[in-house]
This record gives structure tokens, sequence and C-alpha cells, in this order.
């Protein structure tokens, strides 16, 4: 019993740990699936962490913090669809001036608007997204196994952690079900043939640009006024780039990404659970389990584990023909 | 005249910088930031009462870089800034090869020991400071297991852990200690999320009171414990202001006082190592409005025995850097 009690409490912290990452990882889906690279995914949520935590804070309002998080996110993203589709710059470089941006910005203005050494003042009560408590969680929590599962595990989250895992089905049903998703795919594989049919690629590409954007300002959102509460200096902490770790690892697939998201979180929850992992004769250092994520998408990649073939188109900016 | 230095270069500084009869002081943060509301805010507050008082003025930097630290030692001394504190263990080899280069410059290093003749090195009894919160810890404590949440694993940080564990040890005897340390990277200094999960992990397991030694990443950890509704130990400064009726007390370190100190030094520094402890009031416990009523009137008498103790020597408590392990865990 009380080793299901440990199962549940490690996978809840996965749930938590998972859902910046899962959002992130959308985000990225979206806009490599149409052809745009995105390494300033990192830069996005931190900025989106700033502004949420800093509105929210100002005005005592978490949703207006959620909305301008996702504003300022929206804001860079744009600016990376600028450089990369209307002016067809480098995709990489403009994601790089991204991240250093947002890491800059951050501080400077997060200092002179609040005095506090770049971190905003500390979230409480309505600044914050509160826990939600699914129905008959209370109830339910004495029914062996289930019980558990269901009132622990998956209740008792926050808004946006229930947002993150409705957004896996959403991205799947757009991008595979929809006309728009079809195109949108085409469009990182072939932006040839898709221009040929009539359709616009550079509208394609924005609006691609513009969902990650959305997205990045969640997953900035929710790291700020969800799992923590105020903005710290970096408070990203490298967790953009384990989102594109995640990314190559699920093969820019929505399920997939679903998957890897909650695997790289529960390495994380296991690492932050035991500092070490006793296997008997050797031990497991914890450093190890940090580094597990980045290990495993080197191993994709070096094609041991299936092929990770990216969209064919990405990183090219389009060309029309004259 | 100010004007005349930065047109004389470096060179030049240096033998002016001897001959002025008023330098002034500097201060170089570690990579913490000198508002983590902890250790680097400390010496920063030490510094600015040092400038109020005096009216005068210093110098200071936030490094953003391992890189930087040997850069801006060097910058600070070649532009005649005397005397020079830098905070953090990890100054010391960059110390080492910038103050025999600037034999004229007074240097003081906090939490490390660089045997310069130009350099004081000050060093904290952090695990007598901690032994007294340890105890408070256990005391308060009804589930009978306390948590520790470290920064960076270092040996330093260690030596907080393993006093805290022998005065939670003291008081009781059959408590768990559950012992976490957030990385092995500077970044884990800054690092409030990942705090804040720990403490979550901590509590999952039972522990109802835990101390934190990590810097900013301490600020999530006293979240978690507020949060929660846990008690949280505060590091450094006192950081019982944070969430009023969360924070069971403080571990001072008064690196204020060291800076203040440092800055305040009349002539040249003497050199050697300042050890500041319970008798020095260097270490110690912080008690304020916010958490009078968490702290009974026998837990402050127990603890108050015990530093009067430890000052007298009748209680000796192990310092994990001595020899690199600790008798209790």
């Amino acid at each position: 019993m009380e080793n299901l009690d440990t199962i549940i409490q490690i996978l809840d912290s996965t749930i938590r740990l998972a859902t910046p990452l899962l959002f992130a990882c959308l985000a990225g889906l979206f806009s490599e699936r149409a052809g745009v690279f995105d390494i300033g995914l990192e830069g996005k949520m931190l900025a989106a962490a700033f502004m949420a935590a800093s509105v929210a804070a100002v005005t005592g309002n978490v949703w207006l913090g959620m909305f301008a998080g996702i504003g300022i996110s929206l804001i860079l993203a744009l600016i990376h669809g600028l450089a990369s589709i209307t002016f067809r710059g480098d995709q990489l470089i403009s994601g790089v001036a991204i991240n250093f941006l947002a890491a800059g910005l951050t501080v400077v203005v997060g200092q002179s608007w609040f005095r506090l050494g770049g971190r905003t003042p500390a979230l409480s009560g309505e600044g914050r997204f509160g826990q939600i408590d699914l129905p008959f969680a209370d109830a339910l929590r004495d029914v062996p196994l289930l019980g558990p599962i269901y009132s622990d595990l998956l209740s008792g989250h926050t808004f946006l952690a229930y947002i993150a895992l409705l957004a896996v089905p959403a991205s799947w049903f757009v991008l595979y079900r929809t006309r728009f998703g079809l195109r949108l795919r085409a469009v990182g594989e072939n932006p040839g043939a898709v221009d040929t049919a009539g359709i616009s690629v550079v509208k394609l590409r924005f609006s691609a640009v513009i969902i990650c954007g959305v997205l990045c300002g969640l997953a900035g959102a929710y790291l700020s006024t969800g799992h923590g509460a105020g903005f710290g200096k970096d408070m990203t902490a490298g967790r953009g780039f384990i989102a594109l770790a995640a990314l190559i690892f699920a093969k820019w697939r929505p399920w997939q990404a679903l998957g890897t998201c909650m695997l790289f979180g529960l390495l994380q929850a296991v690492a932050i659970r035991y500092q070490s992992i006793n296997l008997g004769e050797f031990t497991v250092p914890v450093q190890f389990m940090d580094a597990l994520p980045y290990i495993l998408t080197v191993v994709i990649l070096a094609g041991f584990v299936g092929k990770a073939i990216p969209p064919k188109a990405g990183g090219e900016a389009y060309v029309k023909e004259r | 005249m100010t004007m005349m230095r930065s047109l004389l270069g470096a060179a030049a500084a240096m033998a002016l910088s001897t001959v002025a009869a008023v330098a002034d002081p500097a201060v170089i943060f570690d990579l913490g930031g000198k508002f983590d509301k902890s250790f680097n805010e400390a010496a920063f507050n030490g510094a600015e009462r040092w400038a109020e008082e005096t009216g005068g003025s210093y110098r200071e930097v936030e490094i953003q870089s391992e890189a930087q630290r040997e850069q801006a030692l060097r910058r600070f001394a070649e532009s005649g800034s005397n005397p020079i504190v830098v905070t953090g263990f990890a100054y010391a080899s960059a110390l080492e090869a910038v103050a025999p280069d600037f034999p004229d410059t007074s240097f003081a290093i906090v939490d490390m020991v660089v045997d310069q003749p130009n350099v004081q090195s000050i060093v904290f009894n952090e695990h007598e400071g901690s032994y007294l919160v340890g105890m408070l810890a256990a005391m308060a404590s009804e589930s009978g297991t306390v948590g520790f949440v470290g920064g960076m694993d270092i040996p330093l940080i260690s030596k907080f852990a393993c006093g805290y564990a022998q005065g939670v040890r003291a008081v009781n005897p059959d408590a768990t200690i559950i012992q976490n340390m957030t990385g092995t990277t500077p970044s884990a200094w800054n690092d409030p999320v990942r705090g804040q999960e720990l403490t979550r992990a901590q509590i999952s397991q039972g522990a109802d009171v835990v101390f934190h030694a990590a810097g900013g990443t301490g600020v999530g950890v006293l979240q978690a414990a507020a949060d929660e509704g846990i008690l949280g130990i505060g590091v450094d400064s006192n950081q019982n202001f944070m969430h009023p009726g969360s924070v069971l007390t403080s571990m001072l370190k008064r690196v204020d006082v060291a800076v203040y100190n440092v800055f305040s030094a009349e002539g040249a520094l003497p050199s050697g190592i300042t050890v500041m402890g319970l008798a020095e009031e260097g270490v110690g416990y912080a008690l304020d409005d916010n958490n009078a009523s968490l702290v009974s009137a026998e837990m402050q008498t127990a603890v108050d025995a015990a530093r009067l103790q430890i000052i007298a020597g009748d209680i000796s408590v192990h310092d994990y850097m001595s020899d690199e392990s600790c008798p209790v865990n």
C-alpha cells in the first residue's frame, strides 16, 4: 500500500513537471511541421512566464496574467515569423536571438518594475492558478486502487495542466483530420506543391507560428503562475530545449509527444524523489537521471531506435519560383 | 582625478591606489545574484549599511558566468578599488591567481580560505547555526520527520546539512531526516521550481519542517512549505518575512556583518582566517514578529541554552568540512 502511495506521488509530480514540456513540445510540433524550426521555445516560455507573473502580481488576476503571457509570446513568435518567413532569414539564428532577448529583457524590465533583482513578487490567492478537484474526488478516495489514482493522481492539478492534456488530442485532430492540418503538414514537406495548389505558404506558416506562440505562452504562464508562484531569473532552466529533445524523440507526432514528455517528466520526478538509486551492485547517480533525456535524444538521432526524420522542408525559407 | 585615473591605465592606477587616501571598496557577488534574498543579498545589505553610515560609495558587480570571476576581480583591482570583497567559495582559484599581482590591495573572501598575505579569509561556523535551527525544527515537528534542501552539492552545503541533522537528533534521536541537493551545477542556486518540487516530495514522505540552504532555489522551498501548510526554515538572511507564519525561523549567517567590517577596516586588512561563529554572532537564528507565535518560550530557552553550551565548548558540533563526513544522517 505504501508502495502504491509512493508511485502515485511520483506520477503526480510527473504530471506537474511534464505539463510545461508538453505545451512547449506541441508548440514546436506545429511550428516545425510547417517547416519553421524554432529553437526559441525557451525564450518565448521565459518571456511568457515573466509577463504572466508580472501582470498577475500587479492586477491580482491570474487570467489577465495568462493572457499577457500569451501576448508577449505571440509577439516574439511573430518576430520569429517575420524574420524567418517574410525576410527568409536563418531560422536558427532568429531563434537564438529570441532566447537571448528574453533572457536579458525579463531581468532588466523586472528589475526596473519591481526592484527585486529581476524577480516578481510572490503570488498568492487569485494571482495563481489553484488546484482543481475533479468531481467526486473526495467520495472516491477510499475505493481501492482506482480511488487514489483518481483523487490523488488525476485530480488536484491546475487548470493549465488539464488544458495541456486536452491539447494533445486536439493537436492530433487538427493535424490529421482537418484540411488545415493536411495543408500545414504539406507545407513542411513540400511547400512548392502547396503553392501550386493555390494556397499561400506564407499564410500557413504564419498560422503555425501563431499557434506555437499561444502554446509557448501557456507553457510559460504555467511555470510562473501554476507550478511556481512568481518569476525568477532564467526560471525555464532549459525546459525549452528538453521540449525540443522530446519533439525529436516523438518524431514530430502529437501522441508520441505526450508519451515522451511524460517519460521525461517521470525521469525528473524520480531524480527529485531519489537522489541516487541503488541497483544492487552499483548506484545510479542523480546526474545521470538528469542527463538521460539528452542521452535518449542522441540515441534516437543516431538512428538506434527507429529513425527520426524531420519535416523535409524544415529550416528553409520558401522562395516562390519566378 | 577620476578622469586622470581612467586615462593613466592599469599600471598607474595601481600606483595611485596606494597613494590615494580613500579608495572605494568593492564587492563582487556570486552567481545567485545580489537579490537572492539570501547569501548575496546579505553581502549587499552589509555594503549598503556601510554606504549609508559613512556616506561613502562602493563598486559592485554581479557576475553572469564562471569565466567572469577572475576578470571582475582583476578589473576592480586595476581600477584601484580597495578593499575588494568576493562572496562565495567559488572565487578561491580566481583570487589565488589575482591576489599576488596586486600586493598593495586588500582582498577578502567569504566562505573559503585563500592563503595569501593580502587576503582575509572569512569563514562561518554554519554547522553551529544549523545545529540550533535543527533543534527548533525537531521541536516544532509533529511527525518526527524533517527535511533539508541544499543548493549545489558541495562540502559547504553538506556542512549546513550535517549541523542541522545533529541538532535534530539532539532533540529527537529517532527523527527521520530527508536530505536532498538541488543539483551539481551553479544553476542549482537559482531553480525555485525544482526547489518547490523537492519540497513537495519531502512533504509527501512525511516532512513537516523543511530547512533550505539553497540561495534563490530556497524561494521555491519556502513557497511550497507555505502552500502545503508546513513550516520552512530560511537561510543566510532573515527570511521570516517572506511567508509570515509559515517560516519557523532563519539560520542567520551574517555575511552583512562580515562585509561591513571589511569595508570599515582602517588601513590594510589583517590577513589570515577570520572565523565568525556563535560567539562572534556571525551565525544564529532569527526571531522577530513574523515567527514569534511559532517559537514557544520553551523552544527558545532550549536553543539559547544550547547556544551557550556550544560557545563554552560543552557541546561540540561536528564540522563536515573537517573530514568530509557526518556522524549522523
